[in-house]
């Protein structure tokens, strides 16, 4: 799978803060990758500089094939930051409007009503960014990134602002998204939305990664609980294939079964484990 | 380029302190009216038409649109401060800047469509405002300045000046800063013209040449001064002397080589802001 977005050996330093210290991170074409990790861990830098807003102090980045940050990289790329703003005058349609014609987008009324109507604003084509609520700014935060059928979209945190129902609308839209075949790196804090939507996860800390992988590779075999007259007991290093074996011992030994559970660490354990 | 610029000149017209601008604007013309009418009838009895060097009606004429051209020049100055202030570093905290920065426009085009939207609103708003008070001191006194069209050009110039050095600034300080920083500077700038009319008028050297040096750092005095000098450009003896020697700084011909270091030092302070703006990281 062609990698749309390439970092090998990404530094970045700011005073004598390291906020990356040689990070490989690789999206594929299509490919969904979430990026998690604690607050100042290094995910927005990362970000940044594969958009070009910040320059890195080692390493490289790529995007499609070319260095980040060139024109040609910022031509294939959709961007939503953590913090962003609108200008408070503008309506839906023409920031859409003002981005297609940033981005050269040829996509014109269509686009931008297919945008809106993706991401649940369609009602709010003239409504302006002063009247908006977060949510609904967000959306339209997500729809402006999506301006010009980019091929890698980043997005920095899109639902932080959302309510439950908004980050449903969120998901379904990534899932779209991968449907369509765009490629996407998700910074988020919220490990269940990673979990739901992603192909690959990354974890970083102190500007390193410390896990990488599937979420089901990532998800480890906890081990076998089977709960019985006398309580619940624990087979830690036991796996699937174990179950009737422990289950023929125990009744061998007298105990009466009521359950048995396959016991899998969620995301949410191995962020624990490995982000300090 | 053009989608930015356009950007920028909605921005700026939208925005309250424009029509704050605006109501001061039209407050200051109304008394400026008022005021001019007044100095030209009482210039009359002050000094009777024929019974001296001075011609009466220039003196009130030059005088008092001499006054308009200063408070025009202190709108425009704050207008454009006021409109670039923030075009860096405080749009870049606002989260404003980044959605625009991303796109293939590129940051030196960003930064340059930005200050020519905003020198478009400045040098548009100095032009209308010097073009009505010359009416008004047409129709008041029936005086016209010996050139019309100059002294306006440069007085917008200079304005653009200022807003040039707030977009460089607005690279580096946070808003408030950048919006006290350039003020002050352009407060230096009038306070060093005025240091050079003392100098004519004490015959100190000294001052006149620190005056002279301001010139060539903050060159829109010298643009000022100019469209002073072309306000009376064909007057002649006492009454040039008593003209020059203006309340809200002297009139006085900056020459051609200032004229083409303003261009140039507009370009380099540009070139500087872009400069730093291509290194920053957002």
């Amino acid at each position: 799978m062609p990698a749309v977005l390439a970092a090998r050996g990404l530094e970045k330093r700011y005073g004598r803060t390291q906020a990356l210290a040689g990070v490989d991170v690789e999206v594929g074409e299509g490919q969904l990758v979430g990026l998690l990790g604690p607050n100042g861990a290094g995910k927005s830098t990362l970000v940044k500089i594969a958009c070009g807003l910040v320059r890195p102090s080692g390493g490289e980045v790529e995007v499609c094939g070319v260095a980040a940050g060139s024109a040609a990289a910022r031509r294939s790329l959709g961007y939503l930051a953590e913090l962003f703003r609108f200008p408070s005058w503008t309506s839906a349609d023409e920031l859409l409007t003002l981005h297609q014609r940033l981005a050269g987008s040829r996509g014109g009324t269509e686009e931008r009503a297919e945008l809106l109507e993706l991401v649940g604003l369609a009602h709010a084509r003239t409504t302006r960014v002063a009247a908006m609520s977060k949510g609904m700014q967000q959306r339209l935060g997500i729809a402006q990134a999506l301006v010009g059928s980019p091929r890698l979209l980043l997005l920095d945190e899109p639902t932080s602002a959302l309510d439950p129902a908004g980050r449903r609308v969120v998901r379904g839209l990534l899932e779209e998204l991968r449907r369509r075949g765009t490629s996407v790196l998700l910074n988020s804090h919220l490990l269940s939305e990673v979990e739901l939507v992603c192909d690959h996860v990354v974890i970083v800390d102190h500007g390193r990664v410390v896990a990488a992988g599937t979420p089901d590779d990532l998800r480890r075999q906890g081990g076998v609980e089977v709960e019985t007259a006398t309580g619940t007991k624990a087979f830690r290093d036991a796996r699937r294939g174990d179950v009737p074996r422990i289950v023929r011992e125990l009744v061998a030994a007298g105990e009466e079964i009521y359950g048995v559970r396959l016991v899998a660490s969620s995301l949410e354990d191995i962020y624990l484990e490995v982000v300090d | 380029m053009t989608t930015i610029v356009l950007y920028g000149l909605r921005e700026s017209l939208r925005r309250k302190m424009f029509t704050v601008v605006l109501v001061l604007t039209l407050f200051f013309l109304a008394l400026y009216g008022w005021g001019v009418h007044a100095a030209f009838k009482d210039t009359q009895s002050f000094v009777g038409p024929g019974q001296g060097t001075l011609d009466p009606d220039q003196l009130a004429g030059a005088i008092v649109f001499g006054l308009a051209m200063f408070a025009t020049l202190f709108l425009g100055a704050v207008l454009a401060v006021f409109l670039t202030l923030n075009v860096v570093r405080g749009d870049a905290e606002a989260g404003l800047l980044q959605p625009l920065v991303v796109r293939p426009i590129g940051r030196t085009q960003l930064l340059v469509a930005r200050f020519l939207g905003a020198a478009g609103v400045c040098v548009a708003y100095v032009l209308v405002v010097y073009f009505v008070s010359l009416g008004i001191t047409n129709w008041a006194g029936g005086w016209v300045p010996d050139r019309i069209v100059a002294p306006g050009v440069e007085l917008a110039a200079a304005v653009v000046v200022v807003a040039a050095l707030a977009t460089a600034g607005s690279v580096f300080l946070a808003p408030i800063a950048n919006g006290i920083g350039t003020l002050m500077v352009f407060g230096a700038g009038l306070m060093a013209g005025l240091l050079g009319e003392i100098g004519h008028a004490i015959n100190s050297h000294k001052l006149q040449h620190i005056s002279r040096i301001a010139w060539w750092f903050i060159p829109f005095d010298a643009l000022y001064e100019d469209a002073l000098h072309r306000l009376t450009i064909d007057t002649t003896g006492f009454a040039k002397f008593v003209l020059q020697l203006g309340p809200f700084g002297g009139s006085h011909h900056a020459g051609p080589a200032l004229l083409v270091w303003s261009a140039v030092y507009l370009v380099l302070i540009l070139a500087a802001a872009v400069a730093a703006f291509s290194a920053r990281d957002l």
